[in-house]
């Protein structure tokens, strides 16, 4: 087989793997549109937030700890022990569970039929807010986020690929983990809104909020569970991102991909974010591989961008998105 | 006051009406400065169909908002099966086994006919989480139970045709049904209907006035509706209350309440002089 063919095939996984991560990121931002409404420009950085506050746990940190020194001349930094990972993660999503009631209970209960560009707002509120609060907390700089899971070069994939191509794909574990937690994740997902009585709550909340009041579900309850599920994702993408790149504030950033992920899945559908992360993905890499050198490269930046605005003028509402129906 | 209040009485087509289920006293509603409903007693017996009516902007709304719990009355107390009913928000009422109909139609437009009825068995749904993710256990047989009910209210309001559709495609008339059947999923001891006549054709009142009278008479159900049109309330109900400007002006059967000369001048206009 040709080497430029083989190589395409590998930057394809490649893409696959990274639009993975997009699309941990953007199905958080689905669950709590399809839920409530907001569009929740939050989203990247509750994953950062979660993030910071998963190492931080990890490693013992005092919480508040600069502010602490300041104000009593003490030299405080670390509890002193270790916290295991899977112990660290169950309380960090305790963490996010509380967030998500504070954010409920002080922020949206008093914003119900606001209009939703108010309510977008107010996430954008949320956002600056959370972002310096996750500093004070930890502190600003880079941390080293090592849960466990196997990072480099998967070797099996490597040897079997050149044995049998004589070229070895190089596949990054993580990625590799990365994809089988979102399988498992969106999974799970899918069954709790399809089969549970809450997830049929959710929908039913999305819908109507009058009709759903009618048949007996309360709104504050499912908006903290949405909230709370919207948290455990981040945790998950925050785990996943800041296990490939370090856990550092530009991690808020990596929200703005999800924007035309969304475009192009739909807002309210959750194999929407999955379908547009790949393609989102495997596109931007394929076409810096392709095109790329023929313009000067960095097409990465804007690629996204520039396919999100083509689904805005062709398919307003995205791959997967409910077809608008206006009844006259 | 009537002769019927306090219920234990049989109706003239020989249905047994019990004994007292709801019993409004004193409410008054405010908003701001308007009063929507002044210093109204009624009762609601078990296995009644009752009515309230009353020209626009009775507050015959308003009434059956604070019976469901969107609206919480400044005055006066609800009494639901001989117990003082605290102040309680619409889901806690729902669960209570009051459901409700509303008046501009709400459904959850993106799903499909057999979802929104479905989503009428929620507060019956008990199994874990869990269990209901993997369908097993305690939730399948839950399962089960409920789509019977759910197929029951189907056959039974005759939409088998357009059970898996989207209810944002339909006519008028049978969202109006579809919601009557979410309504009656929830197998509820009181069902609130606001205006289910409202809109439709002579036609579509029939079959509406039909279905209502049958639910009353094959599940027992009590139901309470409000409607303007005074024809149709005559035929359906047992026992009619009649509002106009917040206030209750007159309370009794359909024949009681025809005869009644404060009913008549509120409904065709009386000279003032």
């Amino acid at each position: 087989m040709p080497e430029q063919f083989l190589f395409a095939m590998e930057v394809i996984l490649n893409g696959l793997m990274a639009g993975v991560l997009y699309a941990l990121v953007a199905l958080g931002f689905v669950l709590i549109f399809k839920a409530s409404g907001i569009f929740n420009y939050a989203q990247g950085v509750m994953a950062l937030f979660a993030a910071l506050t998963l190492v931080g746990i990890m490693d013992g940190q005092i919480p508040f700890s600069h502010i602490i020194n300041a104000i009593f001349g003490t030299e405080l930094h670390h509890f002193g022990w270790h916290v295991p990972a899977l112990l660290a993660i169950i309380l960090t999503a305790g963490v996010m569970v509380v967030f998500a009631w504070l954010v409920q209970r002080y922020i949206f209960r008093h914003l119900v039929n606001q209009e939703p560009i108010i309510l977008f707002m107010a996430t954008i509120g949320l956002a600056y807010f959370l972002e310096g609060v996750g500093d004070l907390m930890w502190g600003s700089d880079i941390k080293k986020l090592d849960v466990g899971l196997p990072q480099g070069i998967n070797d099996w994939i490597d040897v079997t690929t050149f044995e049998a191509f004589g070229y070895g794909f190089f596949i990054d574990n993580l990625d590799i983990s990365a994809t089988i937690v979102a399988v498992f994740l969106v999974a799970a997902l899918i069954m709790f809104s399809q089969y549970t009585k809450q997830g049929r709550a959710l929908r039913a909340v999305a819908d109507d909020h009058q009709a759903a009041l009618s048949v007996g579900i309360s709104l504050n309850f499912i908006w903290v569970l949405v909230w709370s599920i919207a948290g455990f994702v981040a945790l998950v993408a925050g785990i996943m991102w800041g296990a490939k790149s370090g856990v550092q504030f530009s991690l808020s950033l990596i929200a703005l991909k999800a924007l035309p992920v969304l475009m192009l899945g739909g807002f309210t559908s959750i194999p929407g974010a999955i379908v547009g992360g790949l393609i989102i993905g495997v596109g931007e890499k394929l076409f810096e591989f392709l095109i790329g050198p023929m313009v000067g490269g960095a097409t990465e930046n804007w690629f996204a961008y520039v396919l999100a605005l083509l689904f805005l003028v062709f398919r307003p509402q995205g791959l997967f998105g409910e077809k608008i129906i206006e009844r006259v | 006051m009537n002769a019927l209040t306090g219920g234990n009485y049989t109706t003239a087509d020989g249905r047994k009406i019990g004994n007292t289920m709801m019993e409004m006293k004193n409410i008054t509603l405010r908003f701001g400065g308007v009063v929507a409903i002044k210093d109204i007693s009624f009762d609601i017996n078990e296995g009644e169909i009752r009515a309230i009516i009353g020209p626009n902007g009775a507050g015959k709304s308003s009434m059956l908002n604070v019976i469901s719990g969107f609206y919480n009355p400044q005055e006066g107390e609800v009494w639901f099966h001989g117990k003082k009913r605290p102040q309680m928000r619409p889901y806690q009422v729902a669960r209570q086994g009051i459901a409700r109909t509303f008046q501009n139609i709400a459904l959850f437009e993106g799903m499909s006919v057999l979802d929104n009825v479905m989503t009428g068995r929620l507060t019956h749904m008990k199994s874990g989480m869990l269990s209901q993710m993997i369908w097993k256990g305690k939730a399948e047989k839950e399962e089960t139970e409920n789509r019977e009910v759910v197929e029951k209210v189907i056959d039974f309001l005759e939409i088998q045709a357009i059970r898996k559709t989207p209810v944002g495609r339909l006519p008028y008339g049978l969202k109006k049904r579809v919601e009557l059947a979410r309504a009656l999923a929830a197998e509820p001891k009181l069902l609130l209907l606001d205006e289910p006549m409202a809109g439709m054709n002579v036609e579509e009142k029939e079959d509406m006035s039909r279905f209502i009278l049958d639910v009353n008479d094959e599940f027992g159900t009590t139901i309470a509706l409000i409607e303007h049109d005074m024809g149709v309330v005559m035929d359906l109900s047992d026992r009619v209350v009649v509002m106009d400007y917040g206030k209750k002006i007159g309370d009794g059967t359909p024949d009681e309440v025809r005869n009644n000369q404060e009913v008549i001048d509120a409904y065709l206009g009386v000279a003032h002089d």
